[in-house]
């Protein structure tokens, strides 16, 4: 019971918990899961929103240390755009491996998670470290490089706004232009996508696995800029991964991957709060994950069982 | 001065590969029936608490009995979820990796006493084959090695005369093409890809197993550290083939040692591109042998 009532204090039970601890973590799970369920959508399995993530908030973290000074209005927009390239860089590679050299993407993305592991625990040990050279992290960003919070005394910031609009944009894509059309047609299959005509599978794929890998990037962008105000090793406790349930839940509509993203931001803010209050390992939440991505397979299964064949989805 | 530095690193060269080749022999057999099962880094894990919490209750033996058992506990879900509602392959093999890892960390900060922290766990040392680990340079490497990795030895041959010249096997790769023809057939798909897959359990187990009992001598959170992952990538690699699939293992495993082989010559380049070289390398030959000519044809469906 004690850690329950830890649980719903630390996501819900006051108004700080929820714009400052639920909110805040929402933020990278909302980006990173519309970047999983773009490519989800488009039948990519990218399943490196990790990684991307990681040198999104690599290439942030640069742009934050190593630019001269500038004002704020120049520093975060220029972060994002390196946040965003970063990540569209990393998802670029598997991109290419796969259209050039036919690799899955389901297994090259996971080995770059791995490469980005690598790259930002020597970043914080070589290039970014901070001056004394004794601990494994960056120097701490100027506060231009700081992005803006949105309320006096939370520590909600500008990246949820960032998120929220993704989430729209990507929402009129899929489900209102022609471009959204191909995207869920290849998403189809590829057979699918050449009959409906126009559609090169392979070029809408790779830009779609670029689009999703700067979406990812950009989260990390946001969690330097607005969380952290420096580079970490431990900059993603495995937020690419929780993605993929974020985005499954929401059934990969964007608009769902909102509240989705949400609902898992309040299950790691509790969860931090169980470890905090009632001893509870926060690696837990990784149980409950697991298991509502479980019941939403086989919910969706059993669903498909259910409609007549030929039926749409 | 050549000897004193490739002795150490073919031994640990071949130390590496071993629960490598293990996971990646499981993940053969179930690839072959047409299951990816990306829930291996999860069973691996499961097989390192099972390792360990088995040793510390009656031994080495009892340990390998507890990493295999666990590492098909994760599998049987896996196979319920795949086989029996259908689910998609990659999805639940990633929930079964956050599970196992989930389940495993949970294990160990609350109840570290299970898993043997701060404690000595009963592991099996080296064995010298009398004879054969006195030949020079690859005699240590290859024939002073903990029990696990001689049981490789008999497994691979035995795996590869298995898969191409018995019934069973021809059923399995049959599976694996073409589930409906080996349903006309008279073959049972799904029974067929969940003994594969619990096999692959059992195997990734038994790579938690050596992980702990032959070679780490202690249960960490998350010390499975990918290998999961990179098994995958090593049966793309070796073809689909049980000697390809081991050859690719010692490759990785000689990817890894490289680590101990420049940091034993004093090299100033930063470790971490050491740490990085295995995934590199996989992208690297995955991208020159062309994807998935090899691949079974139904492989994820």
């Amino acid at each position: 019971m004690d850690i329950l009532v830890a649980f719903w204090d630390g996501a819900f039970g006051s108004t700080y918990a929820f714009w400052s601890a639920t909110l805040v973590r929402a933020t990278p799970l909302l980006l990173v899961g519309l970047a999983v369920a773009l490519a989800f959508r488009a039948g990519i399995l990218n399943i490196g929103a990790e990684g991307q993530l990681i040198l999104g908030a690599i290439a942030a973290a640069a742009v934050a240390l190593q630019l001269p000074p500038a004002p704020r209005v120049v520093m975060v927009p220029l972060m994002m755009l390196a946040g965003m390239a970063g990540g569209a860089v990393w998802a670029g590679i598997a991109a290419l491996l796969r259209r050039r050299f036919g690799v899955l993407e389901v297994i090259s993305t996971i080995m770059l998670n791995f490469v980005a592991l690598a790259a930002v625990s020597w970043m914080v040990r070589g290039p970014l470290q901070e001056p004394t050279r004794v601990y494994p992290m960056s120097e701490t960003f100027a506060a231009a490089a700081r992005w803006p919070f949105l309320i006096t005394g939370q520590r909600l910031h500008l990246g949820i706004v960032l998120g929220l609009l993704a989430a729209g944009a990507l929402w009129f894509v899929l489900a209102r232009t022609a471009v959204g059309f191909r995207i869920r047609a290849i998403g189809a299959g590829a057979r699918a996508a050449q009959s409906a005509g126009g559609v090169e599978p392979e070029r809408v794929a790779a830009r779609v696995f670029l689009a999703s890998g700067a979406l990812a990037g950009l989260a990390g962008a946001s969690e330097v800029g607005g969380v952290t105000w420096a580079l970490y090793e431990g900059i993603s406790p495995g937020h690419g991964y929780t993605a993929i349930a974020v985005a499954l839940l929401a059934r990969l509509d964007p608009r769902w991957v909102v509240v989705s993203a949400v609902f898992f931001g309040a299950l790691e803010a509790g969860g931090a709060s169980m470890q905090r209050e009632a001893g509870v390992p926060a690696v837990a939440v990784q149980i409950v994950t697991a298991t509502i991505l479980l019941s939403v397979l086989a919910i969706a299964q059993w669903r498909n069982a259910r409609r007549p064949v030929g039926a749409p989805e | 001065m050549i000897e004193l530095l490739l002795v150490p690193f073919l031994e640990a060269a071949v130390r590496t590969a071993t629960p490598l080749a293990f996971a990646a022999l499981g993940e053969l057999v179930a690839e072959r029936a047409g299951v990816i099962n990306l829930g291996l880094e999860g069973t691996i894990i499961a097989g390192c608490l099972g390792g360990a919490a088995g040793a510390l209750l009656g031994g080495p033996a009892l340990g390998f009995a507890g990493a295999a058992l666990a590492g098909m506990l994760i599998a049987s879900v896996f196979a319920l979820f795949v086989v029996r509602i259908g689910t998609d392959q990659i999805i639940t093999g990633t929930a079964l990796t956050l599970l196992g890892l989930g389940i495993t960390g949970t294990v160990f900060h609350v109840a570290p006493a299970v898993v043997g922290a701060g404690q000595v766990i009963p592991t099996t040392g080296p064995i010298a084959i009398p004879g054969l680990s006195a030949v020079p340079i690859l005699g240590t490497a290859l024939f002073r090695q903990p029990l696990a990795t001689y049981a490789l030895y008999l497994l691979v041959p035995a795996l590869a005369w298995w898969m191409g010249r018995t019934h069973a096997g021809l059923a399995l790769r049959a599976v694996g093409e073409s589930p409906e023809a080996a349903a006309a057939a008279g073959l049972s798909p799904r029974r067929i890809r969940t003994v594969a897959i619990l096999f692959s359990g059992l195997m990734g187990g038994l790579c938690g197993g050596t992980l702990v009992l032959a070679q780490v001598g202690a249960f960490n959170e998350g010390m499975s550290a990918g290998r999961g992952f990179i098994a995958i990538a090593i049966v793309v690699l070796g073809r689909w083939t049980p000697l390809g699939t081991a050859g690719a293992a010692l490759v990785f495993g000689g990817a890894f040692a490289l680590q101990y082989l420049f940091q034993s010559l004093g090299s100033s380049l930063p470790y971490q591109l050491f740490l990085a070289l295995p995934y590199v390398l996989t992208l690297v030959l995955l991208a020159a042998l062309r994807g998935r000519a090899a691949a079974p044809a139904r492989l994820g469906r």
